[in-house]
């Protein structure tokens, strides 16, 4: 395998991880802000909040390994994505900075406020939409790229069907994911109520989110011909993710094996975040700049990818402990710890 | 605005609002942790629920300026590429090895840091506990370690080659240890815990001075004003090292602190003052051969002045009051702490007295006062370079037209978020006094299984 392929994958692998654990967040952040205001069930909001507190901060960082990655492995998108993100990149700095401290001094706090609740509730919900802004651009056509400078399409971007469906996708997915998430949590925790709500969250979501990613298969024909053809020469991928849709679907409906069932829904969004990936390859932004001429010099990249080794050999423990302590120990989550 | 739309300058200001606004929960962030487990650990050993309480005390305020550190930290990391998108492609191509370390130092301090909040009755042995807090302070260093190295590395650029604008022979690890990393970390990593051990401080001396004499501030008081006496020496040690590291390596920078305008043996210090515009120096204090001594150690040494470079080529000279407004607080740092500890030591009934408890509590917002002027110093000093001797500042910048826009955008942002923090702070110490929780704990020691 290239150097090059090594480190999109790396960085692809980390967007993935930061998709689930921050839908995971950012959902269940929504879902307490919901639960509080139409008074549904203050049981739920105990247990997210049990879920939520140790690991939020772990959920940033996967954000920011992947920029800092990002510019490391391909210094050139700096250039572009740079200079054309200034505005709605900054939106979604002012987006996250909001749900991270507001979360924070909602939970840390002397009280819970339900100003506070409303912020990290909402802005948790916006901030995937912000960045899919990214995913958009890089299929291409929505940058002026002439005379050395590089700027935004604003108009042609938030006039496109193409680029309100991803947004749509992510936000639908994201309460997906969390429901999903949290019915098996409430489930572990023998909080029957919260199971029940959950498990309908999680059914009633899933309709939107299949709908949408279809929806969004067709829109990339239209949008940039020249990758759907390359998504149907690894269509087996979506197919399958289509397939652990329905698994996951079928458990969660049946209320059989619901650890399972997150893992399939995981599963679900693996194959499909790999298959958009692959197929997008090898640009990085549509036609302009590729993997391959984007890429960091060599000595550069062996060292990057040697630190990322030793880093996961001391993160991979860590992170293990942290699992085992909050969130596979069923006294922490019954609430006896 | 009455100023022309230049987008270098508003990603100037921009970035000086951003650093300016993260460095004070990144220095409290790196240096509260160790603050904690040497509360912790004294509370171990000498077997004192005081001092646990303490920890957790701490611990809990804590928690909320990380979360601000740590999402104006997201904010930097993203607003470098947004505003200097071709520095940070030159950059990625040189000294990306240590941010990208640096965020798995993130990684490591944010998941102990989780772990170690939500275990503190977890574990029957205490020692379980306070070693989750180790890996903390070690992430935590080591971060302040990475990033700072990538600004050493803009103020003594090496480890590649450029030719004809192509960069070439790349050596990642001479570039992040090049020859401003030892005295930069250094000074930054120390500093960091010398103001962490003043706020902390001051907390315990405003409540003695507001009347509460309970012995948990006074022990809360001794052990931050210890750390801070050893903190202030080493800093005003290391604060010297890094003067004759300019000297050395960036002499127009020091010369620009120090008004020193020809080079000359038996150089004098020039303290405070007022340049006129003939560049007459005014009202100032000079103390004779001390910049030689600070800049090569001894009296009789040639310090090179502003002489020796072209205009374009200096930093502007207000950075004069910016160092020293940072070496004043550093003194005074260091002599306040050591009053402490001498009254504390022959004169216990005088270490209580307002005068030096006022001087204490003033010794927090000066040491965070200190802070924003060294980076300010630093980072001012080396223009018009954003790479010294590579890059000009204007040639790093974005060409986008929003720049101002988003200047005013960030600073709503941080109004509110300063305004927030402050309130959550006040209302969590407020409502739940120290002497209220020993009771309610006191309770819960004598029930707990020792
Ligand atoms: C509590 C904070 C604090 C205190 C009391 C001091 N400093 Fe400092 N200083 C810093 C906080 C700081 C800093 C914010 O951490 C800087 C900014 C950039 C850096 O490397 O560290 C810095 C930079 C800095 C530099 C510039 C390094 C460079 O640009 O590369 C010098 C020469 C000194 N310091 C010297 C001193 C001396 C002689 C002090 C003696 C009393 C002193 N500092 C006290
Ligand atoms: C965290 C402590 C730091 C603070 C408080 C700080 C402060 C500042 C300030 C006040 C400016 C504006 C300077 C001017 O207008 O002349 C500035 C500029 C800048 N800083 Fe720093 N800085 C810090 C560290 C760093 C680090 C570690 C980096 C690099 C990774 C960095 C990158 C920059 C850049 C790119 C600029 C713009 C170019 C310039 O004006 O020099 N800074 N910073
Ligand atoms: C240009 C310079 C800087 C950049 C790009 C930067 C970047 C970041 C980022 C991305 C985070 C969030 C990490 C997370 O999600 O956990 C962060 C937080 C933090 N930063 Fe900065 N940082 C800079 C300057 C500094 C400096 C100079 C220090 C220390 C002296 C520092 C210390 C910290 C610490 C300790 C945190 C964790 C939050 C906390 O514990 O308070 N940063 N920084």
């Amino acid at each position: 395998m290239s150097y090059e392929i090594i480190g999109i994958s790396v960085l692809w692998f980390f967007l993935y991880g930061y998709l689930i654990v921050a839908s995971v967040d950012f959902g269940a952040g929504f879902f307490h802000f919901y639960n509080k205001v139409s008074h549904k069930n203050y049981q739920v909001n105990k247990l997210i909040q049990r879920y939520l507190s140790p690991v939020w901060e772990v959920t940033n960082v996967f954000l920011v390994f992947f920029f800092v990655g990002i510019i490391g492995f391909f210094p050139d998108t700096a250039y572009y994505y740079g200079t054309a993100l200034l505005v709605p990149g900054s939106i979604s700095i002012v987006l996250i900075a909001i749900r991270g401290s507001y979360y924070a001094f909602n939970t840390y706090g002397s009280k819970d406020s339900k100003i506070y609740s409303f912020l990290y509730g909402m802005s948790g919900l916006l901030i995937p939409a912000s960045f899919t802004i990214v995913l958009t651009i890089s299929e291409g056509s929505y940058l002026d790229i002439s005379n050395g400078n590089v700027t935004l399409m604003l108009g042609e971007l938030l006039t496109s069907g193409y680029s309100w469906s991803v947004v749509f996708l992510a936000i639908v997915s994201v309460l997906f994911i969390s429901a999903s998430f949290l019915t098996y949590y409430a489930y572990k925790a023998g909080d029957a109520a919260s199971y029940w709500l959950f498990r309908r969250y999680t059914l009633f979501w899933s309709i939107p989110t299949i709908l949408a990613s279809v929806l969004i298969f067709f829109a990339i024909r239209h949008h940039n011909p020249e990758h759907f053809s390359s998504m149907l020469d690894i269509s087996w991928m979506f197919i399958l993710s289509l397939l652990f849709f329905l698994a996951a679907m079928f458990f969660i409906y049946k209320k059989r094996h619901l650890g399972t069932a997150f893992i399939l829904v995981m599963l679900q969004f693996f194959s499909a975040w790999f298959g958009y990936g692959a197929s997008h390859l090898p640009y990085l932004l549509y036609p302009h700049l590729t993997i391959y001429d984007g890429f960091v010099n060599e000595t550069m990249a062996i060292a990057l990818i040697m630190a990322f080794f030793a880093g996961l050999l001391l993160l991979i423990p860590s992170l293990y402990l942290l699992m085992r302590l909050f969130l596979f120990d069923a006294d922490y989550i019954q609430g006896n710890k | 605005m009455f100023m022309e739309y230049d987008p270098a300058v508003y990603s100037r200001i921009l970035t000086g609002l951003t650093l300016g606004f993260h460095i004070i929960f990144a220095t409290i962030g790196v240096g509260i942790p160790l603050m904690i487990a040497l509360a912790e650990w004294m509370g171990i050993r000498k077997n004192d629920p005081h001092y646990r309480l303490l920890a957790r005390r701490w611990a809990r305020g804590f928690v909320v300026t990380v979360a601000v550190g740590v999402v104006t930290g997201t904010a930097i990391g993203l607003q470098l590429s947004l505003l200097w998108p071709n520095f940070m492609q030159l950059a990625g191509q040189t000294i990306s090895l240590p941010l990208f370390m640096e965020v798995f130092a993130f990684f490591f301090e944010a998941i102990f840091l989780g772990i170690y909040l939500y275990t503190w009755d977890r574990f029957k042995s205490r020692m379980k506990h306070f070693l989750l807090i180790i890996p903390v302070v070690i992430g935590a260093s080591f971060s302040a370690f990475f990033i700072t190295t990538v600004n050493s590395f803009m103020n003594a650029p090496q480890g590649f080659e450029l030719v004809n604008g192509v960069i070439t022979d790349i050596d990642p690890i001479a570039a992040m240890f090049n020859p401003a990393t030892p005295t930069k970390t250094a000074h930054v990593i120390i500093t960091c815990y010398l103001t962490s051990a003043f706020v902390l401080g001051m907390i315990g001396a405003f409540k003695i001075l507001k009347g509460d004499r309970h012995v948990y501030h006074k022990k809360a008081l001794h052990l931050t004003m210890m750390s801070a006496f050893v903190f202030s020496i080493a800093t005003v040690v290391i604060g010297d090292l890094s003067g004759k590291y300019l000297a050395e390596y960036q002499p127009e920078k020091l010369a620009a602190a120090e008004w020193h305008f020809e080079t000359e043996e038996e150089a004098p210090l020039v303290l405070g003052g007022y340049l006129e515009n003939d560049g007459e120096i005014k009202y100032a204090m000079e103390i004779p051969y001390a910049l030689s001594i600070l800049a090569h150690g001894t009296p009789g040494a040639e310090v090179i002045g502003l002489d020796q470079f072209p205009d374009e080529d200096t930093p502007p000279l207000i950075v004069h009051y910016f160092f020293d407004g940072m070496v004043f607080i550093g003194m005074y740092l260091a002599f306040v702490s050591m009053i402490y500890l001498l009254l504390s030591w022959k004169k216990q009934q005088l270490m209580h007295s307002k005068v030096l408890l006022w001087s204490i509590v003033a010794g927090g917002p000066l040491s965070i006062l200190a802070i924003e002027l060294g980076w300010v110093f630093a980072e001012i000093g080396r223009q018009p370079w954003i790479l010294y001797g590579i890059m000009r500042t204007p040639e790093g910048a974005t060409t986008s037209d929003h720049v101002d826009a988003m200047l005013y955008l960030f600073i709503g942002l941080y109004a509110i978020l300063g305004l927030s923090c402050s309130i959550v702070l006040k209302k969590m110490f407020n409502n739940n006094p120290a002497a209220h929780e020993l009771e309610q704990r006191g309770v819960e020691d004598r029930g707990e299984r020792t």
